[in-house]
């Protein structure tokens, strides 16, 4: 019944997606340039959320896992790409994404099998790690460009991409979360010891949030490189990663509607600011300390009422 | 719930307020420049700016262009390509500039160029010399010269004007600015008649370099090229000289900085490197140039800053030739710039809308900078 609902959903708001992007032309090529950001980063923040708010594990890696979908997917249109047919482009694309995100979950396969092993601290060390290694190989690999970049990628993505790559993330992640499978992602998070007494592999939980998180990251990578339509390995440093983290951390680490506001008023904010001009990231920066000192768990998370807490504590 | 939607009022009311910017004006030609002025290579932004807003700042004195004043709208984009590529839509669509200077990264200009293109919208960069940046569109131009130019005029300076026949190359495997140029050194002073009898790399970042260079060393070489950037090269030249090895050293535009000879110090005698300009040249727009940048920001032109006044400058030349602020009609008027006398020479566009120009050789002697020669193209 409930895949029945999302798979209705989905269609819906994919329809939408197509009803909005008959009027892309009346929107201002800026603003339909942010909007596309904020969806990139919707992704790329409920990934995230996967892994650092429901399965509790730092990762520090995305960047990492959004290059290699980028490079993957570049590197497949600009040998598929047939600019005769939009049906083909469609289908060039449509690979190029799933091959994207295919390839950023087999690294977030081979990374997370043995790192996801560690707790805590020594799991964001990796990741880091990680993100930098992908950095430093692109760069010395010739046929992806190098440190020149890769030039030359077809402008494919779109609103309806975007859109709908948006929608089917934060419908899997809410609809995982709500599963029993979800449920055991949160017990991982909360108590890992607790969670193996009662028979739930806490390194399998660990592994599948970690793959899915890696996936999503790299069909937004690819989403990303097919927007700007010029990649180099500088703009996946682990500076990157940290505006991610940044976005789950403002939103609140588990909450599903909290990441999406801040993902989108984290990308509207440096745009608004720009009359400000190079001091435009020293108020930027305030704001996060600001919200950071007076909502410590998240923007949009609502705070527990004194009820609940009370019955938390007879509950601990 | 209360601190919560107050927290969030406040926040949207100051968007709100920040969001509204300033209209056109019918007096005034709008020209939108986006650079690093913050971010890892922010110094390099910064003097780009401030040479543009020289070059602004003197032309509304002497009356603008077209009888209107120029305004330089200036985005920051960070140091990142996607934060270009955003300032440059929205300095087109929003804020309607009718030229786009910009910018000193070849990787933030390549992000930035296909959008000028689209919307027809020309687009001069100061300083990004990597060869695909103009072939983006025919309205992208550059003012330097691109890396296969520099590489080649390198390897003729040490062969003709140093009459050396045996080179060795030691180069920043990293770094595809010193890799570009090591290849096209060797090509041109092979095809000169002279010998590259041993090449090694290292990589930026790396502090000990004694390795290469005692393999150099063995290989006999009368010069060594080290293309790369200031803080490696100067360190390669030190340890070279405490190694014995007296030569002279040949470098790219990378060395340009004050922080070579800080580091390098006496070690860097007898050494020369390429450049866009030299501030001791006594050439008259050179001078006024030093001058006037010195009093205005008080601090010494470096390289950027005399590429972002030319940018500038050429940019308001064309629309003056144009006659009008139309996009084709300036990109036209651009492509057909010839013999301009600015700052780093005299600069003529070519057929691919790279700026075909002189490159400045300067030397050390005693431990300060000296002008060697210009070369023409």
């Amino acid at each position: 019944m409930r895949l029945h609902k999302s798979g209705l959903m989905l269609i819906a708001a994919i329809v939408t997606g197509f009803a909005i992007s008959r009027f892309e032309h009346l929107i201002n090529p800026y603003y339909y340039q942010v909007l596309i950001y904020i969806g990139i980063n919707i992704i790329l923040a409920s990934s995230l959320n996967l892994i650092n708010g429901f399965a509790g594990q730092f990762s520090l890696g995305h960047a990492g896992f959004m290059a290699v979908g980028a490079y993957t997917s570049a590197v497949v249109t600009s040998q598929l790409h047939f600019a005769s047919s939009s049906m083909l482009n469609t289908a060039a694309f449509s690979l190029a994404l799933l091959l994207g995100g295919i390839v950023a979950a087999i690294f977030g396969l081979l990374v997370g099998i043995p790192s996801l092993r560690l707790k805590g601290d020594y799991l964001a060390i990796t990741t880091l790690g990680f993100g930098e290694i992908i950095r430093v190989i692109v760069q010395n690999l010739d046929f992806l460009g190098g440190a020149r970049g890769f030039t030359g990628i077809p402008k494919l993505t779109n609103f309806v991409w975007v859109f709908s790559t948006v929608a089917i993330v934060i419908l899997l992640v809410s609809n995982l979360i709500n599963s029993t499978y979800g449920k055991s992602f949160l017990a991982v998070r909360d108590d890992e010891l607790a969670a193996e007494t009662i028979g739930i592999s806490s390194t399998r939980v660990k592994v599948i949030a970690f793959v899915t998180g890696a996936f999503f990251a790299g069909v937004a990578g690819a989403l990303y490189a097919h927007f700007v339509t010029y990649i180099n390995p500088a703009q996946f440093s682990f500076l990157k990663s940290f505006e991610i983290v940044v976005m789950v951390i403002i939103g609140g680490m588990g909450s599903i509607f909290g990441v999406i506001l801040s993902a989108i008023l984290l990308t509207i904010l440096p745009e608004m600011l720009r009359s400000v001009a190079q001091y435009r990231m020293v108020v930027y920066s305030l704001l996060l300390i600001v919200i950071m000192i007076t909502r410590p768990r998240g923007l949009f998370v609502r705070t527990r009422t004194a009820k609940q807490s009370v019955a938390l504590k007879t509950l601990r | 719930m209360k601190t919560y939607s107050g927290i969030l009022a406040a926040l949207f009311t100051t968007l709100v307020i920040l969001g509204c910017g300033g209209g056109d004006k019918g007096d005034e030609i709008l020209i939108g420049e986006f650079g690093s002025l913050t971010g890892t290579t922010a110094t390099f932004g910064q003097s780009t700016h401030h040479g543009l807003e020289l070059a602004v700042e003197e032309t509304n004195n002497a009356g603008g262009v077209l009888g209107k004043k120029i305004r330089l709208l200036v985005e920051d984009d960070q140091s990142k390509p996607e934060e270009a590529a955003t300032a440059v839509t929205k300095l087109i669509t929003r804020d309607n500039v009718k030229a786009i200077i910009g910018e000193v990264a070849s990787s933030r200009s390549l992000a930035a160029a296909p959008i000028c293109q689209q919307f027809k919208i020309p687009m001069v960069s100061p300083a990004s010399t990597n060869p695909e940046v103009t072939k983006k569109g025919d309205f992208i131009f550059r003012v330097c010269y691109i890396d296969p130019f520099q590489g080649e005029m390198l390897a003729r300076f040490m062969y003709n004007s140093l009459g050396f026949k045996k080179a060795v190359i030691l180069k920043d495997v990293k770094n595809d600015y010193s890799v570009g140029l090591a290849q096209y050194f060797r090509q041109t002073f092979e095809s000169l008649g002279g010998t590259v009898v041993a090449e090694q790399a290292y990589s930026e970042g790396d502090s000990d370099f004694k390795a290469q260079l005692t393999a150099l060393k063995a290989a006999e070489p009368e010069a060594m090229f080290v293309p790369g950037y200031y803080i490696e090269g100067a360190l390669i030249v030190k340890q070279a000289r405490e190694l014995n090895m007296t030569m002279p050293i040949v470098g790219g535009d990378g060395w340009d900085s004050s922080k070579l000879l800080e580091v390098g110090g006496q070690a860097m005698n007898n050494t020369y490197f390429s450049t866009h300009y030299s501030t001791d040249d006594t050439a008259a727009a050179v001078r006024s140039f030093v001058t006037k940048y010195s009093a205005r920001f008080n601090e010494r032109p470096d390289a950027m800053a005399a590429l972002g006044y030319d940018a500038g400058l050429i940019l308001f030349d064309a629309i003056r030739r144009a006659g009008n602020t139309d996009g084709t009609a300036i990109r036209d008027a651009l492509a057909a710039t010839s013999d301009f006398t600015g700052v780093t020479g005299s600069i003529t566009i070519d057929e691919r809308r790279n700026a075909r120009k002189p490159l400045v050789i300067l030397t050390v002697e005693n431990a300060s900078l000296k002008y060697k020669e210009s070369i023409q193209p």
